[in-house]
């Protein structure tokens, strides 16, 4: 069902009124799915905007909403657009010190939390504001903290707490008080008042506050809707970050544009679980979740019978030839179409409901690059897995690849109402109704990235080919040279994510980072999956006493050096890559941690951090040592820091001479 | 936590004495527990907590003393009737059924609240399919209260060591205690672990109002969570009060840390 209306709360009210019995939102609750109605959704919303307008929250106010992924909280969403109020929600496992950061930038007075444990963040961030008495331009700082589960919090007196229950309880009072008033706030709402601040995770400096209007989201949350034709009927996990722009293009815009039901996770654990007994028909998830999905597999495949794997491996290599062409509709043998029908009933279907994706339409997936193979793999097995582009300045909404011309390098085409172009450096221009409105009291922040025409600068560099599909090859500011033979800067093109990208694909490699940019080689650190590499070092019978000494083993030094050289051997074969093949590498001591500033809250490598951080590894890499000696401070969950040390082999790696592409 | 509603006695040893043959496991202990207290009872190995723990449980039968629980006198306990009077306990080397899952384990600790009969119970008869649903529901609560959820149908011998230690904890609270035995808790758990289970224990004796009697190794742990420690050494009592009280006892700094002669 399609509505027109130009604001959040109307599309809300549109849909409460078109079909109200219709299922909105489905949480697991004490094992069992409990679901809110349309209608249901429309009177939440209503007695919490009533209850937060009962306590002063008002037009052009900002709420801080921070937790797991929660029916109330997306309500929270709708509740302070309702006033014409900005949500902004944040990342849950900031810590104190980051969140109070943006909650003095959006001047944060009213905050709705999951819990006990945001609670108890939430004051802290309190207590660390009230310490910044005296500087200029403070704000008054977090008045009200309500909280949706009262679990724990029985006998917290400090002021300013309340329950959900009790807003909702203010609520009714309120608009039974003002009768009216909820309806007057919702008409007052413009499409150009902003809908949505999100915080922008940061690769580099500080996070930024981009404002979104309700007209954007509401035009890319059409747009995608209307490719690929989503409606009543159709279901979606939504287990991502609150505070990510997919989570709220897909769980909100998409939500209330198309009218399709949102299905809560019981806990973060259970999400594979949920997913399986939901069956959502639409997904979508950073590469990195399908990349876990299919380690996981990959894991169990090994531990299978040899008849198991030998099926498996028989059917995954028929799925590899023909698996993608016929979910494009390209022309197929009619024997590869029985063998696939086969394949079908014994491993892919199967297999994709242990995934719970048995009754998939469309996934997506975007946030960073997804390795070839990767994406080859979902694809092959039937699952109609696509990517799309964007980020959170453009409602993560600038191309969408379109069913039946899905091509595994880009990211398909400009989406509907947006404009690309390629700048003289390669860096991909957007213009459109999804661009932001600015950076929250950012106007310097805003013009570096908004030029005169209009034009949002994404940072990326790409290309556009003949059809007009968008290709992303790295970040603008990672792409490097290597040094010419001279010691020029005219050496070969250095992409840094696309060589961590092949190298993430290894079951075995959690992350990777790779070092270039005005060197004469690349050099790389790994960081080896605990859960995969320690799986195969039990079949092996090798014994180990925790990461550190896992990570050091030679037999697993062996086995990255492996995963190395496939990756050169395919960067030999690549048009202008096989220069940059690897040329050493070691295997880090711990796991790159968004606890420790090496990734940001959304898992992307924090380049220019780790090459300071490790500064001594990597001259180790370039100098030509044999091993070093490390020790480096971590920061465990519960906010303590204590160190771990090690000596780090260096690594030859194998190398492959560069295949010159047929001319 | 401070604002707990310490009540009156409700549980009140007085001059338990107990011997295996010769050896003498308790003497002449005497304590009191209060409603909705967390009370400790600390010392070295082979002091005799769980002794004490299992006198009160009524596993031993002490030769001399008496046991009052809500004004009634015994001279010892016996297991089932305690049980009935709503003391549950939790065991340091788990007693769970490490085939059975989460589920199911701690569906076991409903067992004394369900009225329908077996055969009732295996037809999935009318009363007794509905009662069945009353239970689950209580446990859901109580799984979602320990964060088990993802683990609910996993069997308990596939689990690692501290989430066990959380369901053996789960089937105690299923019975609805107003006293809960907790032996050694934390026994084997990393910081981490012992850090939650510490919460678990707060929120067990805040929300669900149970009083709690708990032995424990980790003096920090005791010290943090209990209202009043109980210190035994040798099986016989050495010290009695509020940590502070008991960190500052010559007889406890003596037997815990030795002392010159």
């Amino acid at each position: 069902m399609q509505t027109t209306a130009p604001t959040f709360p109307r599309l809300l009210l549109a849909h409460a009124e078109a079909r109200p019995e219709a299922p909105a939102v489905r949480e697991k609750d004490l094992g069992i799915w409990q679901t809110w109605t349309w209608n249901a959704v429309a009177q939440e919303v209503r007695e919490m905007a009533c209850g937060l307008a009962s306590l002063g929250f008002k037009a052009f106010d900002n709420l801080a909403i921070v937790g797991a992924n929660r029916p109330h909280l997306y309500m929270a969403v709708l509740a302070a657009q309702s006033l014409r109020g900005v949500p902004v929600p944040l990342y849950q496992d900031a810590v104190a010190s980051e969140m109070v950061f943006m909650l003095n930038d959006a001047g944060i007075e009213f905050v709705i939390v999951e819990d006990q444990e945001q609670v108890d963040k939430l004051l802290e961030c309190r207590e660390l504001q009230q310490g910044q008495e005296g500087q200029e331009g403070r704000p008054s700082g977090i008045r009200h903290i309500i909280y949706d589960d009262p679990k724990g919090l029985r006998h917290y007196e400090q002021p300013g707490l309340m329950s959900y229950e009790q807003l909702r309880e203010l609520g009714r009072a309120f608009d039974t008080a003002n009768a009216g008033y909820y309806d007057r706030a919702v008409a007052s709402g413009e499409a150009s008042d902003v809908g949505v601040i999100l915080y922008t995770s940061g690769t580099t400096g500080r996070p930024k506050g981009v404002c979104q209007t309700h007209a954007s989201f509401i035009a890319a949350g059409r747009g995608g809707v209307e490719t690929d034709k989503l409606g009543p009927g159709d279901n979606i996990m939504s287990y991502l970050p609150m505070a990510w722009v997919g989570d709220h293009l897909f769980s909100v815009a998409q939500w209330l544009v198309g009218g399709f039901t949102l299905n809560c996770p019981e806990s973060a654990e259970t999400v594979m679980n949920d997913m399986r007994e939901i069956g959502p028909s639409y997904y979508f998830g950073p590469p990195r979740t399908f990349e876990g999905l299919l380690t996981a597999v990959s894991i169990r495949m090994e531990d299978a019978a040899a008849p198991k794997r030998w099926l498996y491996a028989k059917f995954m290599a028929l799925a590899q030839r023909v698996g993608a062409d016929i979910l494009n509709g390209a022309p197929v043998s009619t024997g590869d179409r029985v063998m696939y029908s086969l394949g079908n009933l014994l491993i892919y279907g199967p297999l994709r409901n242990v995934l719970g994706m048995s009754r998939i339409r469309v996934a997506y997936t975007a946030g960073a690059a997804i390795g070839p193979d990767l994406f080859r793999f979902y694809r092959s097995i039937g699952v109609n897995l696509k990517q799309f582009y964007g980020q959170t300045e453009t409602c993560a909404y600038v191309c969408l690849q379109q069913d039946g011309k899905v091509k595994l390098q880009t990211v398909g085409t400009a989406a509907p109402g947006i404009e690309l172009k390629i700048a003289e450096d390669g860096e991909v221009l957007v213009r459109g109704v999804s661009v932001l409105k600015e950076y929250y009291k950012r106007p310097d922040a805003t013009a570096e990235v908004l030029d005169a025409n209009g034009y949002f600068h994404t940072g990326d560099a790409g290309v556009l080919d003949s059809e007009g599909h968008l290709r992303i090859i790295d970040r603008a500011k990672d792409v490097g040279k290597l040094n010419g033979p001279a010691g020029t800067c005219m050496g070969a093109i250095f992409a840094p994510n696309y060589i961590e990208n092949k190298l993430k694909f290894f079951p075995q490699i959690k992350e990777a980072v790779c070092f270039g940019n005005g060197r004469d080689e690349v050099c790389a650190f790994i960081n080896i999956d605990f859960e995969a590499v320690g799986n195969w070092a039990e079949r092996r019978g090798l014994a180990y006493g925790g990461y550190v000494d896992l990570a050091g083993k030679p037999e697993v030094l062996t086995l990255v050096a492996e995963c190395i050289a496939k990756v050169n051997a395919d960067l030999a074969a690549e048009d202008g890559m096989g220069e940059t093949q690897i040329a050493r590498f070691l295997v880090l001591h711990k796991e790159l941690d968004p606890d420790d500033d090496e990734l940001t809250r959304t898992r992307k490598v924090r380049r220019g951090f780790i090459a300071e951080k490790y500064a001594v590894l990597v001259d180790a890499l370039y100098g030509g040592k044999t091993e070093q000696y490390i020790e480096t401070q971590v920061k465990f969950e519960d906010g303590r820091t204590g160190a771990v040390s090690a000596t780090l082999k260096i690594n030859d790696a194998r190398t492959f001479p560069i295949v010159k592409a047929a001319a | 936590m401070s604002n707990r509603k310490i009540g009156d006695v409700i549980l009140d040893v007085q001059n338990i004495s107990l011997s295996f043959g010769g050896v003498k496991a308790l003497t002449d202990i005497s304590f009191n527990v209060r409603e909705h207290e967390v009370r400790a009872i600390i010392g070295p190995n082979g002091a005799g907590k769980s002794s004490m723990l299992n006198c009160i449980n009524g596993v031993y039968w002490p030769q001399q003393g008496s046991i009052t629980f809500r004004g009634q006198t015994f001279k010892h306990m016996n297991s089932r009737q305690v049980a009935e009077m709503g003391v549950a306990r939790t065991f340091q080397n788990l007693a769970l059924f490490k085939g059975m899952s989460v589920l199911d384990n701690i569906m076991t600790g409903r067992n004394l609240k369900m009225k329908s009969g077996l055969l009732a119970q295996a037809l999935r008869w009318g009363p007794a399919e509905r009662e069945e649903l009353q239970h689950r529901e209580f446990v859901e609560h109580i799984i979602d209260f320990l964060e088990i959820q993802a683990h609910r149908k996993t069997p308990v011998g596939r689990l690692p060591y501290g989430l066990q230690k959380r369901v053996d904890l789960g089937r105690a609270l299923a019975m609805e205690p107003q006293v809960l035995l907790l032996d050694e808790p934390m026994a084997g758990m990393n910081v981490e672990e012992k850090q939650d289970m510490s919460r678990f224990i707060l929120d067990v004796n805040d929300e669900f109002g149970a009083t709690i009697v708990l032995i424990e190794h980790d003096m920090g742990v005791v010290m943090d969570i209990s209202d009043r420690v109980v210190v035994l050494d040798y099986g016989k009592k050495i010290g009695d009060g509020t940590p502070d009280e008991v960190r500052n006892n010559e007889d406890v700094i003596r037997a815990y840390l030795g002392v010159e002669h």
